[in-house]
């Protein structure tokens, strides 16, 4: 256990190590929160009353919260992929580390990124106004890390099992549209038609969604339990499932 | 060092509804001592890196055993891989990295200190003359410094077997013969056993004290370079004649040479293959002058380990080279 933590970290180091020195990685991540809370925050504002809030941003963030930890750590397999192609994975698995630190090691790479992008976003929020619970941000910001680390999990052994950034992205992107837009992410789903609801109900996502909604608010009650069961359950099924990819051969 | 016995692998893949089952490696045995170099050679599809990546624990035999390092590589990968190092084809450092960090890294994950992943890692950039390199980028290398930060890699751990894939394809002359001194270097300094493949048999040649060539996933020779070229082959004795038609009377004084063969003729060239030519020459040139034969050129060709690979395998190395 003790080396397994050693190796999580070594491989961690190294995969930090590398994304800081990319200016454009940097940059990039710190925009997406930016941009999104300046170009979109405002039009929401006007609709506060109808959501039934006092506090538009306290819809929008937790939904901003949850696309960065879906659509960053999605993509974060791309990565990956580079890295088998130059035959860093191969070397990689010829070293007696454990196949879990290989993964760990990475996916802690996206959720530190998660965690930086998610302090910039409610920070700033908050500077638009956002008003809300700090233990509720708090325990939203960890059920996001649960769900960006689940993504970056089964983005990597997405990019193991293609090895092809060409089969990787449109397959991402066909997954994560729906999923983007029936969580409810940009606006709450109770806005829509009954049937557009019913569908909803069957993405585990619109729960998590609505579980930071409602910690926001300072509301622990049914709908953050709810949500907090689904954020563990992707996190544990897709850990296991990117360890196992891991350690298969070939991959 | 290594020893595998009946070592197979098979790869099922589908072919429309039917599954087929491809095998790659037939069923190796193998023997390698300690302190040996070893070149592995084989004509591309001969079942030459399965058989690598399985010797390495990166892919599981379907049958058969190997020990590699003392322990099972089917049953105890791990200590297998703590004793091996292992040089892809591929490469191992990400282009965008700092040299010396994935160097030192990597010996990280072998569970060495920092510190002296890090002594080891700047003594190794010493020995393989990348001075100098140690910030710098992957991909700002030229192909043979990248080759030996590849080899860096792979004896940060100071293993005590070294697997080389292929390890100095795509190099120039230049970085092949310098290449091929630092592998020289890693037995007579640190007594290491080493395991290469290679399509060169020149580089086979100048390396290895024992060849074994593989073809259709089995082991078809294994000896020294020198006598499995003296098995197979024998010497190549080529006369050009200066007139067409004395050459079937150079032909059959070749010929008598060497009972129950015959010489080839191909226009003025005439040849024969022969054990120890250099016996023979006198004598030969003796009886054609005595027949009136006019000689152009008359050439003795020692046997290359192109001519053994032909013999055993049937094909040139070259052809799908």
């Amino acid at each position: 256990m003790n080396s397994f933590f050693r190796e999580t970290w070594v491989v961690f180091w190294r995969q930090f190590r590398i994304a800081v020195r990319n200016p454009a990685w940097v940059i990039i991540g710190l925009a997406q929160p930016i941009l999104y809370l300046v170009l979109f925050g405002p039009l929401l504002e006007p609709l506060a009353s109808q959501f039934g809030v006092d506090n538009a941003y306290t819809i929008f963030v937790p939904g901003l919260l949850v696309q960065l930890g879906l659509f960053g750590a999605l993509f974060a397999g791309f990565n990956l992929v580079a890295e088998w192609r130059a035959g860093v994975v191969e070397a990689e698995r010829v070293t007696p580390a454990s196949r879990a630190a290989l993964l760990v090691g990475r996916i802690l790479r996206d959720v530190v990124q998660l965690v930086v992008q998610g302090v910039v976003l409610i920070a700033l929020g908050y500077a638009f106004g956002l008003r809300a619970s700090v233990p509720g941000m708090l325990y939203g910001l960890l059920l996001t890390v649960l769900l960006g680390a689940a993504c970056a999990a089964a983005s990597n052994a997405l990019a193991l099992t293609t090895k092809s950034e060409d089969v990787m992205a449109p397959l991402i992107n066909s997954i994560a549209m729906p999923v983007l837009l029936l969580s409810g992410i940009l606006l709450p789903m109770s806005l829509g038609p009954q049937w557009l609801q019913t569908v909803s109900d069957f993405i585990p996502t619109k729960s998590v969604v609505e579980g930071i909604r409602a910690v926001f608010v300072g509301n622990f009650g049914q709908p953050a339990l709810w949500g907090t069961i689904w954020a563990v359950t992707i996190f544990v099924v897709f850990v296991v499932l990117g360890t196992r990819t891991f350690r298969k051969e070939n991959a | 060092m290594i020893r595998a016995r009946g070592l197979a692998r098979s790869f099922t893949g589908r072919k429309g509804r039917e599954k087929t089952e491809v095998v790659a490696v037939a069923g190796v045995d193998l023997d390698v001592e300690a302190g040996e170099i070893v070149g592995f050679l084989g004509p591309n599809g001969a079942g030459k890196t399965t058989t690598l990546r399985m010797l390495t624990t990166l892919l599981r035999p379907t049958a058969g055993t190997a020990t590699v390092a003392g322990y099972d590589v089917a049953t105890q990968p791990v200590e297998v891989r703590r004793r091996i190092g292992y040089v892809s084809q591929s490469g191992s450092t990400l282009p965008e990295a700092l040299a010396g960090e994935e160097v030192v890294d990597h010996g990280r994950l072998y569970g060495i200190p920092k510190a002296q992943a890090e002594r080891r890692a700047r003594e190794l950039f010493e020995q393989l003359d990348l001075d100098g390199l140690w910030t710098r980028r992957p991909s700002a290398m030229s192909g043979g410094q990248r080759r030996r930060l590849d080899i860096a890699m792979g004896l940060v751990h100071d293993p005590t077997l070294v697997f080389l894939d292929e390890p100095t394809t795509g190099l120039d002359p230049q970085a092949r013969a310098n290449l091929w001194t630092h592998i020289s270097t890693l037995r007579a300094e640190r007594g290491a056993t080493v395991f290469l493949t290679t399509h060169y048999l020149d580089e086979a040649d100048a390396l290895c004290d024992r060849i074994l060539v593989i073809d259709h996933g089995r082991i078809v020779a294994s000896d020294t370079p020198e006598a499995l070229k003296q098995q197979v082959a024998g010497d190549l004795i080529e006369l050009t004649v200066a007139d067409p038609v004395q050459a079937a009377a150079a032909a059959t004084a070749l010929s008598s040479l060497a009972p129950g063969s015959t010489a080839d003729v191909d226009g003025t060239a005439v040849s024969l293959r022969i054990p120890r030519a250099g016996r023979e020459l006198a004598g030969l040139l003796r009886e054609l002058d005595r027949q009136g034969v006019a000689l152009e050129s008359i050439e003795v060709r020692r046997p290359t380990l192109d001519d053994v690979f032909l013999t055993v395998t049937g094909r040139s190395l070259r052809e799908d080279a």
